[in-house]
């Protein structure tokens, strides 16, 4: 009796784990699916390294270059951005508060902040993106780029706006990752490091960070995928309109394509979207096992 | 060898579900379309035909017999702009006539009308007036509704006034600063609507300038492009005229007021009919063609081409 129990239990507990991977395996095959055709009709060169986007042309024209581009970079500048920031606070929570009473209240109440700023939504961060960013953003443009004959003015909206808002909402994931893995810095080696006569910041910087690299190099690689995969701010900050990332330029992102086109789209521009949709899994499934082989690594220096 | 059989059968559970998630997916592909649409025609045109419906349900008892006597197919094909108000008026004819299946092509507005001339269709959908040779091959315009787009800008301001020529050269990148306008010495911050939107898709064509515009922003909702210009001071913008408020000023177009009166009179420039072609008079047609048109002049048909942002033609 115990025992048909315990094995009901058992397959139950399988069949809730199997929901995941079928989920998985259901939204792989189904993206193919949907994003393949697209790629076959249009042709994989036109549509990769195409740079002119008009769908709804009478020639209709479907290349996404820009936006993957636009993706990219954005990513990259937000990476540039928030990752040393990020490290740096690691680093002050972990290493420079100290254990005085003073020092501890403060770690706490940085801490305490960034899990809050974790826990915001990211249509807030846009609309902060929206009434703050954009408008200094557009006196920004304004001053540099008076009298441009070339130069079309955006009213804020541009990769730079996008670029600041996706390095904040990195920050958390960063800061967090880092932090344990930089908890996890044995003392023995900081103290020996002090011991033979290093500063402080030579620990910190020579054996304290080298030490949690890969640790620090997952939080980099999540801070990655969530600035990649992030939607709803960038599509509130960024402008929409397709063009080469500079970075006073409005641009579009893969997320922003498939949320502000999808509604009225239809025929080869839908499927064209899906495709859109698939480059952006495609991206995030390197992203994902770039992940997978840090973490071996790290387990492997661990060891 | 027991707990192998288990593990067998929650593998080939696992198995059954995965299938039933992929057929999930595969039918959801069919319907997608429509849902979609759905989506696309609005929470105000969902509202309206939720509204229709509890009054369809009200005059169900009444109309009973007639609703009986109703059965059969209208086919129409056509502009693709015209698709918000198909859809929703389609979803409020087939609740009140359940017997009658209407589909939609959204083809375009020439192809609509060739499809009606080789008489494959009911009805060919244009969003424009139709042409002379189109009329001499039998088609006969009925103006079903009236699409009006104004321009919008900043309340501050003080360019109130510009020409349809001024208008196209600001979208195509040839006008950049409110100062060639006779405005303050600011940039043009050039805000439109995404590919695929039908107030896009009006204001390029009523302009003349389909996918020769310059935009600085492209944003995916009318309420957005609202927003934007409402705070920004150098921004120009468009919107179906229904949605215009307070918080921005509707440009006139060569000194006309953009109203529903002057889309009504014909001195408003950007507006163009919603025209449903009919090969010969609705009144030659069968009874079910006839009996859609009577339903898009009754008081539930008019409240859903108002509800999709249309203004009622005289």
């Amino acid at each position: 009796m115990k025992k048909t129990r315990e094995k009901i239990a058992g397959s139950i507990f399988l069949i809730t784990a199997i929901v995941a991977v079928v989920s998985v395996f259901a939204i792989t095959f189904y993206m193919f699916l949907k994003g393949a055709p697209a790629i076959f009709k249009v042709g994989a060169l036109p549509l990769l390294f195409g740079n002119v986007w008009e769908p709804t042309a009478a020639n209709p024209s479907y290349g996404i270059a820009y936006i993957i581009l636009s993706s990219v970079i954005g990513t990259f500048g937000a990476v540039l951005i928030g990752v040393p920031v990020g490290l740096m606070t690691a680093v002050f929570l972990t290493d420079i508060t100290g254990s005085s009473r003073a020092g501890r209240s403060l770690s706490k109440w940085i801490s305490g902040a960034v899990e809050l700023l974790a826990a915001i939504p990211s249509v807030i961060y846009g609309l902060i993106g929206m009434m703050v960013l954009n408008p200094f953003m557009y006196r920004l443009e304004k001053i540099i780029f008076t009298g441009s004959d070339t130069h079309q003015f955006t009213g804020g909206a541009n990769l730079i706006s996008a670029v600041i808002v996706l390095a904040i909402m990195i920050l958390p994931t960063v800061i967090n990752v880092s932090c344990s893995s930089i908890r996890a810095v044995p003392q023995s080696l900081r103290s020996a490091s002090l011991a033979l006569g290093a500063s402080k910041l030579q620990t910190i910087f020579k054996v304290v960070i080298p030490a949690a690299k890969s640790g620090i190099m997952t939080g980099v690689v999540l801070g990655i995928g969530r600035a990649l995969g992030e939607a709803m701010a960038i599509n509130m900050v960024a402008g929409g309109a397709v063009n080469l990332p500079l970075p006073f330029n409005s641009v579009r992102f893969l997320t922003t394509q498939l949320v502000s086109e999808m509604s009225y789209s239809s025929g080869l521009h839908r499927q064209v979207l899906f495709t859109v949709g698939l480059v952006l899994y495609i991206f995030i499934m390197i992203i994902n096992f770039l992940l997978t082989k840090l973490k071996k690594k790290g387990e492997r220096e661990d060891d | 060898m027991r707990r192998k059989i288990t593990k067998l059968a929650a593998i080939v559970l696992a198995g059954s579900m995965a299938m039933a998630g992929l057929v999930g997916c595969g039918s959801k592909e069919s319907t997608q379309e429509t849902t979609n649409t759905e989506a696309a025609a609005g929470a105000d045109a969902a509202e309206s035909t939720q509204a229709a419906e509890s009054t369809s349900d009200t005059q169900a008892t009444e109309a009973e017999p007639e609703t009986q006597s109703v059965s059969g197919s209208v086919s129409l094909a056509g502009s693709t702009s015209m698709e918000k108000v198909c859809e929703a008026l389609m979803e409020g004819f087939m609740e009140k006539y359940p017997d009658v299946t209407v589909t939609t092509e959204y083809t375009g507005s020439g192809a609509g009308l060739e499809s009606l001339n080789a008489g494959s269709v009911d009805i060919g959908n244009a969003s424009r007036h139709i042409k002379d040779e189109e009329a001499a091959s039998g088609a006969v315009e009925n103006v079903i509704a009236l699409d009006g787009i104004a321009v919008i800008a900043h309340k501050d301001n003080t360019v109130t006034d510009i020409t349809s020529e001024q208008l196209a050269k600001i979208y195509t990148g040839e006008i950049t600063n409110w100062s060639e306008l006779g405005g303050a010495d600011a940039a043009i911050v050039v805000i439109g609507r995404e590919a695929g939107s039908g107030t896009r898709d009006a204001f390029e064509e009523l302009n003349e300038i389909k996918d020769n515009c310059k935009y600085a922003q492209e944003l995916d909702s009318t309420g957005a492009v609202l927003a934007k210009v409402a705070s920004n001071p150098e921004a120009i913008g468009y919107v179906s005229l229904d949605v215009v408020d307070d918080t921005v000023i509707a440009e006139k177009l060569n000194g006309v007021e953009a109203s529903e009166e002057n889309i009504l009179n014909g001195t408003y420039a950007l507006q163009r009919p919603f025209v449903m072609a009919t090969k010969g008079e609705v009144s030659e047609q069968n009874a079910v063609v006839q009996t859609w048109f009577d339903y898009i002049k009754s008081g539930e048909g008019q409240e859903i081409i108002q509800s999709v942002g249309l203004i009622i033609p005289n």
